[in-house]
């Protein structure tokens, strides 16, 4: 004989995540907001450049043509194909070795003293002053890139990735061991989703800082790839195709960090889809 | 209806016939803070025992102990006659703050102790099903813990605990972050529940009314250190109306009885 006891109350408590997208108008929506943000930006700058604000900087219309221009003529696509080699690299190596030293340090007390501080110092040290000595040591080759791409990325993932595991919710910890919970499943089935949301802000800020790490090898050590393409133009003074180049590396990095949210959210909360 | 059966003082207790859980001589000390001190009880078997008493009488730390979550100082566990000292499959808990996993739905949180066990998914989703519309939540399933009310969580933690088919119940207080309305529906529903599932029950509350509501036996613990001061087995008829329990005599009797005996312990 089943019992059921379902309340009016309760069932009413449930409704109040939902409602709130019934409410307001299409000013509640954030895409409609997010495209209004975007077309005031670029209004500004068509109107900063057509002052013009200075004689290097180009208006938004220009710098669109020139875009189209550098994607064209397949300069922009020779570009990216080096820089993203390293880029992805990098960005893939530290992200697994992050995640995973700083899963390990989160768990493992002397893993901790070993590694921790290490990382604390790095995340400190202006970095990109290791950069001429990455050089020094791995001449200007793909090692330099991704060496200087997890130099940046690396420190952020492997901090949060620990402080995420320290404060694990203590209640789920006693809770998987009250059900038998093996010390494997501990780690797989507790501590790492509830650590999850803070490991992806570390993965988002080191994915960016990532970006900064393969640009500045490649105005620094290398010219090649988008770095090469920005000091190329720069030294012609065809400022609508640098600026063309430098905003499609920030649309790149920005859709890089939406998809990383979006994997996030479909993959590991799917609790905060709707929310 | 026969008369309030009462036991005094710490003095031996004539061990049931069939008792599930033997507790001998569990000690337990917190830094200078004595918890408890030489508990010795028996839980018989198909039972609801409550450990009933004022805050710092180590009822809740005897629970754990029971659950092989936290070590005595002391003294031996046995349950089925075996000895414990950390958690098992006879056992299940029921937790306080509901502990329940934000990002999984009401079945995978049903289900999780079965998948700790390597149950495969068709199985435990068909048992967690039967539990979670035991207690009251069908077509609740794919909801996440946030969409739910307190009660609801709690029923949650319930029917998890119920799914992996222990033996021994063991409940932590688990109304007291409930509202006033479910969690007397609740306890409606747990007396319900109770006849349907041959468990044995063993319920910590520091409220009297829920206590003798509910149970076949109190366990009153003194604080400072914690000890077992009287053991109580009210004899209330519940297999009528609920709702009754609350103006039955011997009810009232014996909630007035416990708070008479427990008043010396409050400042």
């Amino acid at each position: 004989m089943a019992v059921s006891i379902r309340t009016d109350g309760e069932a009413a408590g449930l409704a109040s995540s939902s409602n709130r997208s019934a409410t307001g108008a299409s000013w509640d929506q954030p895409i409609l907001l997010r495209l209004v943000s975007i077309v005031l930006f670029a209004g500004i700058w068509e109107v900063a450049g057509r002052i013009p604000v200075s004689f290097a900087f180009p208006t938004f219309s220009d710098t669109i043509v020139a875009f189209f221009g550098l994607l064209a003529d397949g300069s922009l696509a020779t570009a990216y194909l080096s820089t993203l080699q390293p880029l992805v690299l990098g960005v893939v190596l530290s992200a697994f070795l992050g995640v995973g030293l700083g899963t390990i340090c989160g768990l493992w007390r002397t893993g901790e003293w070993l590694v921790i501080p290490v990382f604390i110092v790095l995340q400190a040290a202006p970095v990109a002053a290791f950069i001429p000595m990455v050089t020094f040591v791995y001449g200007i080759g793909m090692t330099a890139k991704t060496l200087a791409v997890m130099i940046l990325a690396l420190p952020v993932i492997v901090l949060n990735t620990y402080k995420a595991v320290r404060n694990v919710n203590e209640s789920l910890l006693v809770m998987c061991r009250s059900f038998l919970g093996t010390r494997w499943q501990t780690v797989t089935k507790i501590i790492l989703p509830d650590a999850s949301p803070v490991i992806f802000a570390g993965l988002r800020l080191g994915v960016a800082a990532g970006f900064v790490g393969v640009v500045l090898a490649e105005l620094l050590i290398t010219p090649t790839g988008i770095g090469d393409l920005i000091t190329f133009h720069r030294s012609r003074a065809d400022y609508a195709e640098m600026y063309a180049t430098i905003a499609s590396i920030i649309a790149l990095s920005t859709l890089t960090l939406v998809f990383l949210q979006w994997v996030e959210v479909r993959v590991f909360r799917p609790e905060s889809r709707g929310a | 209806m026969g008369a309030t059966a009462l036991r005094n003082g710490p003095s031996p207790v004539p061990a049931p016939i069939d008792s599930i859980v033997e507790v001998r001589e569990i000690s337990k000390t917190y830094g200078n803070v004595e918890a408890l001190r030489g508990i010795d009880l028996d839980f018989p078997r198909g039972k609801l025992t409550s450990l009933l008493g004022p805050s710092g009488c180590g009822k809740t730390t005897l629970l754990k102990i029971i659950a092989g979550l936290i070590p005595a100082d002391g003294g031996t566990v046995a349950i089925n006659g075996k000895h414990i000292t950390a958690p098992g499959p006879e056992r299940a808990f029921v937790f306080q703050d509901f502990a329940l996993m934000p990002w999984a739905t009401v079945m995978r949180n049903v289900a999780f102790g079965l998948e700790l066990r390597g149950t495969n998914k068709a199985e435990r989703e068909a048992i967690a099903r039967r539990y979670i519309a035991e207690v009251g939540l069908a077509g609740f399933e794919d909801k996440y813990p946030h969409q739910l009310s307190g009660g609801m969580r709690q029923r949650v933690g319930l029917a998890r605990a119920l799914s992996v088919d222990a033996d021994v119940l063991l409940l932590d207080e688990p109304f007291s972050a409930v509202d006033e309305q479910n969690r007397r529906k609740f306890q409606e529903d747990l007396i319900r529940l109770r006849t349907n599932q041959n468990k044995t029950f063993i319920f910590v509350t520091h409220s009297i009314e829920e206590a003798v509501y509910i149970s076949d036996r109190i366990v009153l613990l003194s604080p400072r250190p914690g000890r077992v001061s009287q053991i109580i087995e009210p004899e209330i008829d519940r297999s009528g109306d609920p709702e009754r329990i609350h103006r039955d005599r011997h009810y009232l009797d014996t909630v007035e009885e416990i708070w008479q005996g427990l008043k010396q312990y409050v400042e």
